[in-house]
């Protein structure tokens, strides 16, 4: 199957057209990725045409298509989310969402439990655990590090991966893996098994972890009615 | 030349706009579908648009928005000749949502790609009701984001120039802040209209901002209105006074419907120009454009002003504007155009 990954969940824009076949690990045919965090809505669209252009495929072509949908920044995680909603409803393919962590997870794969932790700014960050095997044991979540760091004997994670693991090594006390952003074949990866079963796509819904930041108005009540 | 059907993206605060416009080889326009999803309740509590609630609402809202586009028209996606998306001005967040779909929607579906201006949009939905403009038109935009008046010479292709603006507050913003000074629901313009039909507008001088003979001519300005509003209510709650609401609001839509349609009319008969479109949601309020039918009757103007509907903030209105540059042989968007929050009136389109 001819699959299409997108995230916008980190600073990177990534898209990247991946083959996908039952018993094997997914294929990278082609990608482009773009380390700037305020270009996603510019190249997101521009990056899947140069992919599908230089792995000699159209949209057409696509079987399937996987998107992180975070935990992330807001503006740059929604690009994301309704670039990939907007393809798989004018091309009529499913379009499967997928946590950004888990996609990282398992670029990392390192076969011991791991922590994914990715920058959530203001001095928090977007964290998961994975247990030896890659599977999610907790999150995601969105914590300041210090937090995080009483909670990490009680996760067991022997190591940890992300930009917000390298900002607060320090707080964190964990060797790092390099992986800092999801690609396009560990995107696909943490799809596989759904988008190779043809199922039903789970609802497109962002990882926000966070409630807009919104105040009521107080003293609204200026004047009585009589 | 066979008709073209033109598919257009509205998401720059509120509402999640899709509409579809059929575009005559004479330039003529239909309207076969206008869908809006607004999230105006869930920004009441709020007393006014909360960017991120809005952003987030327009993500949910894309899907299904156009998917009742296409229902309503009958049209398939597939017999899309273009697609225009506002590219600004408007809420970054919101915008940027819109603009990724329709780049995504016209990537896959291979079609040309036109990141074009609201507020142009706003003159542009006048065409779908009224029919083509006139060779010079003034318009008068007003709502809850924006106060102007433009000059449209040549079509809305061609040149549009911003000749007044509001220094401060946009009207509807006005509006907003008084209704929340009176107690009344957010957004403040219908319940302000409906409590002013029972009051006198001559009840309160309230003060007409920038009519001074040394002020900009065709410049707006709202926020004085507003404070000298709470100051009359205060003074009169202080008094011990029963509070005229009625009188209050009429009063102050007077002053709002005053200042705007004498310096439009001013601006049309100072430029020679005699025809004036006043569109944006605060078009829809009734003492604005029946003082604005006086006014222009009085001074030989024809006066244009599309349905409420149209007025507000909506797909129908940035389709009818993709026609009309489509129609013009304006070329196409890049597809890594971005988007524009401060976008000036006079840019029409982002290549
Ligand atoms: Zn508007």
């Amino acid at each position: 199957m001819l699959v299409l990954a997108v995230d916008t969940a980190t600073p990177a824009v990534t898209a990247g057209v991946v083959e996908l076949a039952p018993d094997s690990p997914p294929r990278l045919l082609a990608k482009r990725v773009t380390l700037n965090a305020k270009a996603h809505g510019e190249l997101l669209t521009p990056h899947i045409s140069d992919s599908l252009e230089e792995a000699g495929k159209t949209y057409a072509d696509l079987d399937a298509i996987v998107v992180g949908a975070g935990p992330g920044p807001f503006t740059g995680l929604r690009v994301g989310l309704a670039t990939a909603a907007a393809l798989g409803q004018a091309l009529n393919r499913p379009v499967y969402p997928v946590a950004t962590t888990d996609a990282i997870a398992k670029d990392a794969a390192s076969g011991r439990p791991l922590l994914v932790a990715t920058d959530a700014r203001r001095k928090e960050v977007y964290w998961a655990a994975y247990d030896a095997a890659g599977r999610r044991t907790d999150g995601p979540h969105v914590e300041r590090p210090q937090d995080l760091a009483e909670k990490l004997p009680k996760l067991g994670v022997h190591h940890a991966t992300g930009e917000g693991a390298e900002i607060y090594q320090e707080i964190l006390g964990l060797d790092l893996l390099g992986v800092k952003h999801p690609s396009p074949e560990g995107l696909v990866a943490a799809a596989a098994a759904e988008v190779l079963a043809k199922a039903r796509p789970a609802a497109l819904t962002p990882l926000y972890l966070r409630r807009p930041d919104a105040v009521e108005p107080t003293g609204r009540k200026r004047v009585t009615r009589a | 030349m066979s008709d073209r059907l033109i598919l257009g993206i509205e998401s720059s605060c509120d509402e999640t706009g899709f509409g579809i416009v059929r575009l005559g080889p004479d330039g003529s326009l239909e309207l076969l579908a206008d869908e809006v999803a607004s999230s105006v309740e869930e920004h009441a509590r709020f007393g006014g648009v909360v960017p991120e609630v809005a952003s987030r609402a327009h993500l949910e809202a894309l899907v299904p928005t156009m998917r009742r586009a296409l229902d309503a028209s009958g049209v398939e996606l597939s017999q899309i000749h273009s697609i225009a998306v506002t590219a600004g001005p408007g809420l970054a967040g919101a915008l940027l949502v819109g603009v990724s779909a329709a780049k995504a929607y016209a990537a896959a579906l291979g079609k040309p790609l036109y990141g074009v201006n609201h507020l142009a949009g706003h003159v542009a939905a006048d065409t779908l009701q009224h029919g083509p403009l006139p060779q010079r038109c003034l318009a008068l935009l007003v709502s809850g984001g924006h106060s102007q008046l433009l000059l449209i010479e040549g079509g809305l292709a061609n040149s549009i120039t911003e000749i007044g603006s509001t220094v401060d507050d946009a009207a509807g913003e006005a509006y907003d802040k008084v209704a929340r000074l009176l107690d009344l629901p957010y957004p403040g313009g219908p319940p302000i209209d409906k409590l002013a039909k029972t009051g006198n507008g001559c009840a309160i001088a309230f003060p007409r901002g920038l009519t001074g003979p040394r002020d900009a001519k065709y410049d707006f300005s709202f926020s004085g209105l507003k404070t000298s509003v709470a100051r009359w209510v205060e003074r009169a709650e202080q008094a011990g006074e029963e509070i005229p609401l009625a009188d209050v609001a009429a009063s102050f839509q007077e002053a709002v419907a005053d200042v705007l349609t004498a310096k439009a009319i001013r601006a049309a008969k100072d430029l020679d120009v005699d025809t004036l479109v006043i569109s944006g949601g605060v078009a829809a309020n009734s003492r604005l454009s029946g003082l604005a039918a006086e006014r222009c009757a009085e001074n030989g103007i024809e006066l244009r002003v599309p349905r409420p509907r149209l007025c507000t903030d909506n797909g129908a209105m940035i389709a009818a504007l993709g026609a009309h540059l489509v129609h013009a042989g304006a070329k196409p968007s890049s597809m890594d155009i971005s988007t524009t929050p401060g976008l000036p009136v006079g840019t029409v389109q982002i290549l």
